[in-house]
């Protein structure tokens, strides 16, 4: 094995003098390297492939150690804590892509099911329309952080930590920071629909997934988000107009956090002011984008990439759990797994800009 | 209409319908700077203006007047005998004046056709259609005998020559009357040079589409333009055909600015004004 290695490399080094016969082990070496060579291209062409396979690895180590990690009831549990970072990182990757960056959107998980139930409890309105409202409140976020971006040229990490604290005061003094009951007219199907079903979340998650993807890489809105964000001035330059993608972008994030929030309240079966964790919601969701292969800095981004971040950070979770390690060092591997996605990721945009494998 | 004194034989005719666009007495302030003071050009039907002066005389601020990125502070601008009032790039866009800026507005992380057809998609209802768009533009760069071998690579894999040839190859093909070109040469090789001088004297035979060209390189101006306009100051100081012009008295217009300039106080360069984006 070190002989074929240490051969192939010398075989791939450099182009061999015409008419050298190879031996064979040489030849034997070449087609591996050249097949690794093609898994390489693979890897730097389809940049999800490589947290595709460490999602897939993860769970092969998870399930050697342990029975329980691939039975049905644990993939639903693996399921629902992906859903919502999944559905919250979309957002979060378009806004990444252009440039922006919002973190807001967890507070606004946690307002969106209050909004509805203060609409339908205390205003006496049907539930559908209090869904809507929620939603539209939600957007309106959105549109606040994306103005005050754009238009007052306030930068997205400071004005969306304002608005962070200002939405978390609201929520709070709202509520009295007490949980509050799923509204009577709400239980039912529209309950099961939003999130209390069995895999209903996922279904949510895995139809946003297919939509922004499309959305991103196939429709003139994703061309201009990564045209924002790769080239603000020539963008601007070429007539696209900027504000208005970034602005849309805020919008379509609050409105993702908002949904991500309602199916988690209905999952629980109760709405509290600590679903999303405070930041916890929001920090798992830039932590799936970025494992996911988009770049801070604008311009690239990939949406399915994200929805296997968001499934390596709940496999992680579940799989410390099964095995007995305690929460703790999860944090340390989720701050390796960030610094190491990045620094690939570094790696690979390098790759692919100078051609690559 | 011209308040400047220009040495022009061809003086512009206020009502001359026939101009492609007319720019009048056009004022642009950043703050306290004055980048135009006060320029009024035509462009006719078919011609190739050249547009020359030193770094900071306005050049590329006039340009992004003229399409629409920047709003004059004063002045008219009428395209095709209608006065009109560009409220964006997009507006000037649908009046037909394209542009090629400097930073040549490429998306990097964007393919070499997605970047010929950028804020000009073909759509396919809702989704792009990526095949049509990527023949064109195969189709397009192939006219000009540009080589690009795959029009699906990242813009930010071309070289320099390549990228300026997508970016004109963008302006050229959007059915523009009105193409501006912010120094088109600028980071172009003798061969890639050649073939962007080549495109223009097509456009010209074509004879329905107007150019200004802002170069440096006087030859280039006198080989391929109809006509030099120089801007010094925020201003149009000089106007001729260039059948009419040598490459030495050109040369002599600007420097001998520069040595008026200069010799009384011994002033240095830096008053030149250097208008921000």
């Amino acid at each position: 094995m070190h002989e074929t290695v240490r051969e192939g490399a010398a075989g791939g080094a450099g182009v061999p003098p015409a008419g050298q016969e190879a031996a064979p082990s040489a030849v034997r070496g070449r087609r591996i390297l050249s097949m690794l060579g093609r898994v390489g291209t693979v890897l730097v062409r389809w940049r999800e492939a490589s947290v595709l396979i460490v999602a897939l690895g993860m769970a092969v180590y998870f399930r050697a150690s342990n029975d329980v990690f691939l039975t049905p009831d644990n993939l639903r549990n693996i399921a629902q804590a992906t859903a919502p970072a999944a559905i919250v990182a979309i957002g979060i990757v378009l806004l990444l892509v252009s440039g922006e960056i919002d973190l807001s959107v967890g507070v606004v998980a946690a307002l969106a099911p209050f909004l509805m139930h203060y609409a339908v409890d205390l205003y006496g309105v049907p539930v559908v329309p209090a869904l809507l409202l929620a939603f539209g409140i939600s957007a309106g976020i959105g549109f606040c952080n994306g103005f005050i971006v754009t238009k007052l040229k306030v930068p997205s990490l400071v004005a969306t930590l304002g608005s962070y604290y200002f939405l978390l005061g609201v929520l709070l003094t709202t509520s009295h920071a007490y949980p509050a009951q799923i509204p009577e007219q709400a239980r039912g199907r529209i309950q099961t629909i939003f999130g209390a079903g069995d895999w209903a979340s996922l279904t949510w998650c895995l139809t946003i997934v297919v939509i922004f993807h499309i959305v991103l890489t196939r429709t003139r809105w994703g061309l201009h988000t990564i045209s924002v964000g790769g080239n603000p001035i020539g963008a601007t330059e070429a007539g696209i107009r900027t504000d208005r993608i970034k602005i849309g972008n805020f919008m379509i994030a609050s409105v993702l956090g908002a949904l991500a929030g309602l199916l988690e309240a209905f999952r629980i079966n109760s709405i509290d002011p600590n679903i999303g964790g405070g930041t916890a919601l929001v920090f798992t969701a830039i932590s799936a984008a970025v494992i996911g292969g988009t770049a801070l800095a604008g311009g690239s981004g990939t949406v399915i990439g994200a929805l296997l971040g968001a499934l390596i950070l709940a496999e992680l979770q579940n799989g410390f759990n099964l095995i007995g390690i305690s929460a703790n060092p999860f944090q340390l591997i989720l701050g390796g797994a960030i610094l190491l996605s990045m620094i690939a990721n570094q790696y690979l945009s390098r790759l692919r800009r100078t051609g690559g494998a | 209409m011209t308040a400047q004194p220009t040495t022009s034989d061809t003086a512009p005719d206020p009502s001359a319908q026939g101009a492609a666009l007319r720019v009048e007495n056009v004022v642009k302030r950043f703050g306290a700077l004055t980048a135009l003071r006060d320029v009024s050009l035509r462009l006719d039907k078919g011609e190739v203006l050249g547009l020359i002066g030193d770094n900071g005389a306005g050049k590329s601020t006039l340009i992004k007047v003229i399409c629409g990125y920047h709003r004059p502070d004063a002045g008219r601008i009428h395209v095709d005998g209608q006065e009109v009032v560009l409220r964006s790039v997009d507006h000037a866009r649908s009046l037909g004046i394209d542009t090629v800026y400097q930073g040549l507005a490429l998306i990097n992380e964007l393919s070499v056709f997605h970047n010929m057809f950028l804020n000009r998609e073909l759509r396919f209802g809702p989704l792009l259609n990526n095949r049509a768009m990527r023949r064109l533009a195969r189709e397009h760069l192939a006219d000009m005998g540009v080589d690009i071998p795959d029009v699906g690579a990242e813009v930010a894999k071309l070289s320099g020559g390549q990228r300026q040839a997508v970016a004109v190859a963008r302006a050229v093909y959007s059915d523009a009357k009105v193409l501006l070109l912010d120094e088109p040469l600028a980071a172009m090789g003798a061969k890639e040079g050649a073939l962007i001088l080549d495109l223009i004297r097509d456009l010209k035979a074509r004879g329905d589409v107007s150019v200004i060209i802002i170069a440096h390189n006087y030859a280039q101006v006198l080989d391929v333009c109809d006509r030099v306009n120089l801007l010094q100051h925020g201003t149009i100081t000089f106007d001729r055909r260039t059948a009419d012009v040598t490459l030495e008295e050109l040369t002599e217009l600007v420097v001998a600015e520069y040595r008026n300039r200069r010799k009384p106080s011994l002033r240095t360069r830096s008053d030149d004004p250097d208008p921000g984006p």
